[in-house]
């Protein structure tokens, strides 16, 4: 789905999708990864959310993606369907995901404020692959 | 009792203020986020329009009769000031915020401390009561000690017996907590503060807009407060100071108006207040906060006071009867007129988000105290918080929109 054909009642409440919903209560790919090569912790001082992102690698590839943490729906949610979006990718491939990108897994139009939100797994995935590989 | 209902006709307050009537979302706005800014009286935006429009000059300096007016109306802002709080008008400082009066403590306070000397704060302190206290601890080798809460949201006493004691130079202390709405017992804390021979200052972001404060009567060496938050503009804060300390304080900032005399080798500076006041000062908002004043007076604080009281007592029955709420902070009678919520397993953005659906503006967050949600094992509130022109109505709307989430949560 791209933003223009988005439904303009997806603000407010309608942010509240059941898609988003089950996201939120059933988070995919929740947990930690012991020897992940990438670990990497981003906060969103706005609201305190906070998200660490586990990435185990082969060859350059991801092999495995879990995600911890705590926060709002909107978060939490885009960072669950982040993960199954990036399994199996190459990080020169993540690199290339954009904001937008995430805002459109949502499907709503999630407003200037909690976009912050919305991509805070994906800033949280992108700094952990520049830390790895400045290494 | 009856009186106060005489004295505070809501109805006609809120007439006062041109926002109240605007639509968010197609409803009409229930504004409770007055912890973090105020909405304005008619009277405040047209005295700072009535500047802009009819006598804007610069003050202190312009020999023209536009400079003339302009430099009255600020001076005479100081002095509105000054008697809202019962302090002499040297000893009100105008800043751009508590903020920034509460850095100038840290800087200039800062400046006669040695390794080794202790700051005490609270766990309850907002960022700005904070860091500038930890940061200048840091760079100077200070030790700075925190004054624990317990369980309900209050200061314990034998954590600030323990705490403050003949090694501490300073203790700044929060007089309402902005997510607790503790108040605190300041009076007396300062005459601990006092026995031990150190500087009592005391936030009083919200406390000043919400209840009448006696400078004298606290006997505190500094009062640092904000326009805002108190029906004015932004851009504008106070800092009081006693008298004697101020003289002896270095200033903060250096420039344009703070002297009285310079010479190529020295500087003399300028007499108080405007020793502390650097630079163009927010005129026109020093000028509407003193309107601001002239408003609240009108009213009276003891009455804003009396209503908020009942507004936190109602809210506070209300919101109890809701299992899914849980509150943070004191009872009613121990808190100022704000509420500290999370619905179980919502998180504060999404509460807010959907209260804002419903046209309802309240805070989400960690509302500038890191520190203070970590003692409470929470991420995030959301809060709500009262002022003059709020009503019982308006706390039914709420309850209403936390139903609301519930339900979409659900």
């Amino acid at each position: 789905m791209t933003q223009e054909n988005m439904d303009p009642s997806f603000v407010g409440e309608g942010m509240y999708r059941e898609n988003i919903l089950d996201h939120y209560k059933n988070p995919h790919n929740k947990g930690e990864i012991e020897n992940a090569e990438i670990k990497f912790t981003e906060n969103n001082p706005l609201c305190g959310d906070v998200i660490t992102i586990n990435l185990k690698l082969n060859d350059h590839k991801v092999d495995d993606i879990k995600f911890s943490g705590q926060g709002c729906a909107i978060s939490q949610a885009a960072t669950s369907m982040l993960t199954d979006e990036i399994s199996g990718k190459t990080l020169e491939e993540i690199k290339n995901i954009k904001r937008e990108d995430v805002v459109n897994l949502l499907g709503i139009d999630v407003g200037p404020v909690r976009t912050k939100c919305a991509v805070l797994g994906l800033v949280a995935i992108k700094e952990g692959i520049k830390e790895f590989e400045n290494k | 009792m009856l009186q106060t209902k005489q004295l505070m006709d809501i109805e006609k307050i809120r007439k006062d203020f041109p926002i109240l009537n605007v639509k968010v979302h197609g409803k009409p706005l229930v504004y409770l986020d007055n912890a973090a800014t105020t909405q304005k009286p008619e009277a405040v935006i047209n005295s700072i329009t009535d500047y802009y429009e009819n006598y804007n000059a610069n003050i202190h300096r312009s020999i023209h009769k536009l400079g003339e007016e302009a430099t009255a109306a600020y001076e005479e802002a100081h002095r509105k000031v000054s008697d809202f709080v019962n302090a002499s008008f040297e000893e009100i400082i105008f800043t751009k915020s508590t903020t920034e009066s509460l850095n100038l403590l840290a800087y200039s306070l800062g400046n006669k401390l040695k390794s080794g000397d202790e700051i005490v704060i609270s766990q309850m302190e907002h960022h700005s009561n904070f860091v500038p206290w930890q940061q200048l601890a840091i760079k100077k080798g200070l030790k700075l000690k925190f004054i624990e809460i317990d369980e309900n949201g209050l200061l314990k006493e034998d954590s600030i017996n323990e705490n403050i004691t003949n090694k501490t130079k300073i203790v700044s202390l929060t007089h309402i907590s902005n997510v607790l709405g503790t108040i605190n017992n300041v009076e007396e804390i300062g005459k601990i503060v006092h026995e031990n021979n150190a500087l009592f200052i005391v936030d009083a972001a919200q406390s000043v807009p919400h209840m009448p404060v006696d400078v004298k009567k606290l006997d505190c060496d500094f009062l640092a407060f904000s326009g805002h938050k108190m029906l004015g503009p932004t851009g504008i804060g106070v800092l009081y100071g006693k008298k004697d300390l101020l003289e002896k304080m270095d200033p903060f900032l250096y420039g344009g108006e703070m002297i009285k005399e310079v010479t190529f080798e020295h500087t003399k500076f300028n007499d108080l207040p405007w020793k502390f006041e650097a630079g163009t000062m927010n005129i026109a908002q020093g000028i509407g906060l003193g309107t601001a004043i002239d408003y609240l007076n009108k009213i009276g604080m003891g009455n804003i006071e009396q209503h908020e009281k009942e507004l936190i007592k109602y809210a506070m029955e209300k919101l109890n009867e809701i299992k899914e709420v849980e509150i943070y902070g004191p009872e009613a009678d121990k808190r100022s007129g704000l509420i500290a919520f999370n619905v179980k397993d919502v998180h504060a953005h999404d509460t807010s988000q959907i209260l804002d659906s419903e046209g309802i503006a309240v805070r989400a967050g960690h509302h500038c105290a890191m520190p203070l949600a970590s003692v409470l094992g929470i991420v995030a509130s959301a809060r709500a918080s009262f002022y003059l022109y709020n009503t019982k109505e308006e706390i039914d709307k709420l309850v209403e929109g936390i139903n609301k989430v519930i339900k979409v949560f659900k």
